[in-house]
C-alpha cells in the first residue's frame, strides 16, 4: 500500500479531514475533556458553587470511594451486567442461535422477527409495556400466573430489571451467534456425529473453539452496553430505596436530581474506567487466544 | 464381512424433490465401489444415507447384515472422509486422528498411540504435532484418512475425495488410495464426478442419473459395453460418438451416407436406431469407400499423444482420435473406417438402451 494512494499530498488530505476531526473535537475530546474538568470541581447546578465553582482536586473521587452509596450501586451494576448480560443474552442467544441453526422457513423467521422486535422497540415504549406486563392491580403476568395483587417491580427489583433487560437485549447475541455457527463448515459436525459425539460433545469439540473469537466480542460488547444501560431507570426509578440503583442511574441522581454536577461528572469519570478495565480483559482475552492458534 | 445392501432406497427432500426413487444397489465385502454421476444425481445423497447423515424416506440401508436404517451416524461403524476433509482447526494432527476414539473413550495413552500408528503408516510421522493449517493438500487428506482408519470402521465413504488436489497430486494421491483400500480390504464407496477416476479407482462403478442406477458394472464393463447412451456418453475421456442411423440389409447401418458394418443382428432392416462408436475407435484411411465416414475436419485438439480431430460430413458431426504425426489441419477433408466389433446400437427413443441382441464386444463378459 503506497503512503499516499490518493495522490492528494499532505495538503489537500488535511484538508479534506480537517472538517470530521473539527466535529469530532468540538462534540467527542472537548465535552470528555470538560467532564474530567468538572469532576475536580464542586460545580452544583443551583447556588453559589453554581456560579463560580471551586477546584477541588480529587476530593470527588475520594468521597466516592468513601461513600457506601457508591460502591452498593457498583455492586449492583455488577449484578445487573454478569445476570442479565453474561448469563442471560449470551447464553439464551446462543441457546436460540442453536436450536435455530438447521431450521428454515416460517418457524424461525417467526422466533427472529419476535426476538428482533424486543430490540428494535424504543426504550420508552418498551418500559410501558413491562410496566403494564408487571404491574401489581392488573398486570398481565398476575393474570397469567394467577398471582393478583404482586408488585414484582417492588418485591423483586433487581430480578424484574434482569429479565427485562435479557428479553430486550438477546436479539444482539442472538444474530451474532448465528453468523457465527454458519461459518463452522457442516462437514465438522457431521465428521463429529459419525464418530459418535453427542450435542454436547460437538458443541465442546467443534463449535466453541471455533466461534471462541465471536463469544469474547459478544461478550465484550453486550457488558458495556448493559454496564451503560440506562432504560431500567425507566421501569423501576433505581427504587424501592436504591435497590435497583445501576451506575447510570446513580450517576443521573446524583447531577441533575441532587444538582451535584461535579460530583456526578466524577463518577462518570470512574465509570468510564471500569468500562475500561472490562474491554482491557476482554481484549487480553482475545489476544491470547490468537496467540495460541 | 461388512457388505452393503441398499433396498428401495427413496428420500424425498422437503420441498417436493425426490433424490433417490426405489434405489437398489449392493456392494460387496471389501469392495472399491464406485458412485458416479453428474452433479445432482443423487450419487451424494446415497453416500450420506449410508452414513446415516441423512434419513431415508423409505427403504433399508444394510451394513454387513444388520439393518442401520434407523441407527444414528454414530453406531453405524462408518467412517466418512469430506471433500474439504473436515479436519479441526485447533486440534493437531495427533488429536484429529484421535478424535473418534477419544468419543469412545479409548484412555490418552493408548489412543495416542493409535494414532501416531495409523498416521505413520500414511507417513505423517514427522507431521504428528502440526496443526491442519500448516499442512499441504495432500498431507490433509491423509490427515483424513488416517482418522477415518484409525478407528477400524466397517466400511469407508468417501465424498469426491481427490478433487480438492492440484492435477498433479490427484494422480499420486488416486494411485496411492487404491494401494490403501487394497491394503485394508476395507468396503469402500467413493462418490465422483470425474468418470476417469471412477475407472481408474473402483473394482465395481454405479453410473447415476436423476436418482436412479443406469448402470452397474466393473470399468471394462462399462467403458465397452455402456448399457445406455447416457452412459455411453458419461463414460470415456472423449465421449462416445452417438449418430442416428437406419439399419439395411447386409448387416450394415446406413449412417448418412455410409453403410457401416454394426452387430445388427436380429435388427429388422428399416429399423432406426443409434449408431455408437468411440472416437478412439475410428480409424484414418486414405480414400472413401461405402463404409468410411467422411467428413471436413473443423477443429484440431491437440492432447499430447494423440489429437483429438472434429469432423463434419454427412453423418453429422463426428469425433475422431488419431495419432499425433497425423497431419491434420482444420478444413481437409477426412476419411475414418470405425472398428466393426467396437460399434454398438442403441434404441433411438425411450432411455436409448443397449439394443440386447448385439454380441458383446472384445469378448468382455456381459454386464451384471
Amino acid at each position: 500500500m503506497p503512503a499516499d494512494a490518493a495522490g492528494l499530498g499532505r495538503a489537500r488530505a488535511a484538508a479534506f479531514v480537517a472538517p470530521a476531526l473539527l466535529l469530532i473535537a468540538g462534540f467527542l475530546v472537548f465535552p470528555a475533556l470538560w467532564t474530567i474538568y468538572l469532576g475536580m470541581t464542586d460545580y452544583r447546578l443551583t447556588g453559589l458553587a453554581a456560579a463560580e465553582p471551586a477546584f477541588t482536586g480529587l476530593d470527588n473521587v475520594r468521597r466516592a470511594l468513601d461513600e457506601d452509596q457508591f460502591t452498593h450501586s457498583l455492586g449492583l451494576t455488577l449484578q445487573f451486567v454478569v445476570g442479565s448480560a453474561v448469563l442471560g443474552q449470551a447464553l439464551l442467544g446462543f441457546a436460540i442461535a442453536w436450536l435455530l441453526r438447521e431450521r428454515h422457513g416460517a418457524l424461525r423467521r417467526l422466533v427472529e422477527a419476535l426476538v428482533l422486535l424486543a430490540w428494535i422497540l424504543p426504550g420508552s415504549v418498551v418500559a410501558f409495556l413491562w410496566i403494564a406486563l408487571l404491574d401489581r392491580e392488573d398486570g398481565t403476568l398476575n393474570a397469567l400466573l394467577g398471582t393478583p395483587g404482586t408488585a414484582w417491580l417492588v418485591e423483586h427489583p433487581m430480578a424484574a430489571i434482569i429479565v427485562f433487560n435479557i428479553w430486550r437485549g438477546t436479539a444482539f447475541s442472538m444474530m451474532l451467534y448465528a453468523a457465527a455457527l454458519s461459518s463452522v463448515p457442516p462437514s465438522q459436525l457431521e465428521t463429529a456425529r459419525l464418530a459418535g459425539a453427542s450435542s454436547w460433545q460437538q458443541l465442546r469439540d467443534v463449535v466453541l473453539p471455533r466461534i471462541r473469537g465471536h463469544v469474547l466480542t459478544n461478550l465484550l460488547l453486550i457488558s458495556l452496553w448493559t454496564f451503560n444501560d440506562f432504560t431500567p431507570f425507566l421501569l423501576t426509578n433505581g427504587g424501592p430505596g436504591d435497590e435497583t440503583e445501576i451506575m447510570p442511574v446513580f450517576v443521573y441522581k446524583t447531577a441533575l436530581f441532587n444538582g451535584e454536577l461535579g460530583y456526578g461528572a466524577a463518577l462518570s469519570v470512574l465509570m468510564l474506567l471500569v468500562n475500561l478495565v472490562i474491554a482491557l480483559v476482554y481484549v487480553r482475552l482475545l489476544r491470547a487466544r490468537e496467540a495460541a492458534s | 464381512m461388512a457388505a452393503i445392501a441398499l433396498t428401495g432406497l427413496t428420500k424425498d427432500y422437503p420441498g417436493g424433490v425426490r433424490a433417490l426413487d426405489g434405489l437398489e444397489l449392493d456392494v460387496a465385502d471389501g469392495e472399491f465401489f464406485a458412485l458416479l454421476g453428474p452433479s445432482g444425481c443423487g450419487k451424494t445423497t446415497i453416500l450420506r444415507t449410508i452414513a446415516g447423515l441423512e434419513e431415508a424416506t423409505a427403504g433399508t440401508v444394510v451394513i454387513g447384515g444388520d439393518d442401520v436404517t434407523r441407527l444414528p451416524p454414530g453406531r453405524r461403524d462408518v467412517a466418512m472422509v469430506f471433500q474439504d476433509y473436515a479436519l479441526f482447526p485447533h486440534m493437531t494432527v495427533t488429536d484429529n486422528v484421535a478424535y473418534p476414539l477419544r468419543i469412545r473413550k479409548v484412555p490418552t495413552a493408548e489412543r495416542r498411540g493409535r494414532a501416531a500408528e495409523t498416521a505413520g503408516q500414511l507417513g505423517l510421522t514427522k507431521q504428528l504435532d502440526r496443526r491442519p493449517g500448516q499442512l499441504s493438500g495432500g498431507q490433509q487428506q491423509r490427515v483424513a484418512l488416517a482418522r477415518a482408519m484409525a478407528c477400524h470402521p466397517r466400511v469407508f465413504l468417501f465424498d469426491e475425495p481427490l478433487s480438492n488436489l492440484d492435477a498433479r497430486m490427484r494422480l499420486e494421491a488416486r494411485t496411492f488410495l487404491k494401494r490403501l483400500q487394497r491394503e485394508l480390504a476395507v468396503t469402500t464407496v467413493f462418490v465422483t464426478h470425474d468418470q476417469a477416476e471412477a475407472l481408474a479407482l473402483a473394482d465395481r462403478i454405479a453410473v447415476l442419473s436423476d436418482g436412479r442406477v443406469r448402470q452397474v458394472g466393473t470399468p471394462t464393463e462399462v467403458f465397452r459395453r455402456p448399457a445406455n447412451t447416457f452412459v455411453a456418453s458419461f463414460i470415456g475421456s472423449t465421449p462416445m460418438n452417438l449418430l442416428p442411423g437406419t439399419v439395411t440389409a447386409g448387416a450394415r447401418v446406413l449412417v448418412g451416407d455410409a453403410a457401416l458394418p454394426a452387430p445388427v443382428g436380429e435388427i429388422a432392416p428399416g429399423t432406426p436406431v443409434v449408431y455408437g462408436i468411440r472416437p478412439e475407435y475410428l480409424r484414418l484411411t486414405p480414400t472413401a469407400g461405402e463404409d468410411t465416414v467422411t467428413g471436413e475436419i473443423t477443429v484440431v485438439e491437440n492432447l499430447g499423444s494423440t489429437q483429438l480431430l472434429t469432423l463434419e460430413g454427412p453423418a453429422g458431426t463426428v469425433q475422431v482420435v488419431v495419432p499425433e504425426d497425423s497431419e491434420a489441419a482444420p478444413g481437409a477433408p477426412l476419411h475414418v473406417v470405425p472398428r466393426a466389433d467396437r460399434a454398438l446400437l442403441y434404441r433411438p427413443d425411450g432411455d436409448g438402451e443397449l439394443l440386447t441382441n448385439c454380441p458383446t464386444p472384445g469378448g468382455a463378459a456381459p454386464g451384471a
